[in-house]
């Protein structure tokens, strides 16, 4: 298989990640959606890795792996901090830092 | 052979990637992205990187996607909202339609050579456990280390997040719950609080959740 086609898929399931993010009002959902984005991202990485003959690229997705774990866990904690102070649960709604 | 493989897994993670935007349950979305992973995993393994494949089932698919199963469980996965305004939901799909065309142009389009080629010749050691330890304690060793930096920063950064504070406004009307605590200041953790709430509550909980 030609690497092109790894990245068309990549290509897609990137943009339906940011038609996600673009689209859903859930905060959970659109924390789904950039995971989404970056393993679209990852997905690349590892083809052109697989092209090149060369590991470096799948070190850099095993570190996107880790920012992504890193960016899931501080938004699921303002997650339950929005929701334990009540606040309702979408993005159009949480305004308060806006001057 | 891996072109039947490469469809079954291909399909398999952009169907994953529709789920996840077209459920209306939260939780249905997060099955949804752990079989959009799994479809990945297969994917990285007909690229022969074996070892980032293991590590997306058993980190991601495995550790993260508990994790994002229990907030959902925890804050209540169904939502009645609405997606955006009717008017907007076309908007963002054309959109998107205009970043793919656009991304795919730039891929497919970009006249590099290894866009259409099938891949390096393959080694036997190539993506093997082997060989990516030995990189990352070698020519990428900074970013190891800085990444484990990063890690220990968000799990404190997410305990202090998650916590209870004490003078925030609780929901009016109702009386502050009781925390049966020794009054230390980092109380209010999610796992405490599962545990801490009165018996009435918890069974209001129960019913609500899921």
């Amino acid at each position: 298989m030609a690497i092109a086609w790894y990245l068309a898929v990549s290509a897609l399931v990137f943009c339906l990640g940011a038609g996600g993010v673009l689209i859903r009002r859930n905060p959970l959902v659109v924390l789904l959606c950039l995971e989404l984005m970056l393993n679209a991202g990852n997905l690349a990485l590892v083809a052109f890795s697989r092209g090149h003959g060369s590991a470096d690229g799948q070190i850099f997705a095993l570190i996107v792996m880790v920012v992504a774990a890193c960016e899931v866990v501080v938004g699921l904690g303002l997650i339950v901090a929005i929701h334990r102070r009540r606040l309702p649960l979408d993005v159009d709604e949480l305004s308060e830092l806006r001057g | 052979m891996a072109e039947v493989l490469f469809f079954i897994a291909g399909t398999g993670a952009i169907a994953g990637a529709i789920g996840v935007i077209a459920f209306r349950n939260a939780f249905y979305s997060v099955l949804s992205l752990v079989f959009h992973l799994l479809s990945l995993a297969a994917l990285f393994l007909l690229l022969r990187a074996q070892f980032v494949a293991a590590a997306q089932v058993v980190v991601y698919a495995g550790a993260v996607m508990v994790l994002y199963v229990f907030v959902v469980a925890y804050v209540g996965g169904e939502s009645s909202l609405p997606p955006v305004g009717a008017g907007l939901v076309p908007l963002a799909s054309v959109f998107a339609a205009a970043l793919a065309v656009e991304l795919l142009i730039a891929l497919l389009g970009s006249g590099l050579a290894v866009v259409g080629s099938t891949g390096a010749a393959f080694e036997r050691t190539f993506g093997t456990p082997a060989q990516i330890g030995e990189l990352f304690l070698t020519k990428f060793l900074l970013a190891f280390e800085v990444a484990s930096y990063l890690l220990l920063v968000a799990a404190v950064g997410a305990v202090i997040l998650a916590r209870r504070r004490r003078g925030l406004p609780e929901e009016p009307g109702e009386p502050p719950r009781h925390v049966p605590s020794p009054g230390l200041a980092l109380v209010g953790t999610m796992a405490e609080t599962v545990h801490a709430l009165p018996s009435s509550e918890r069974a209001r909980t129960h019913q609500g959740g899921w």
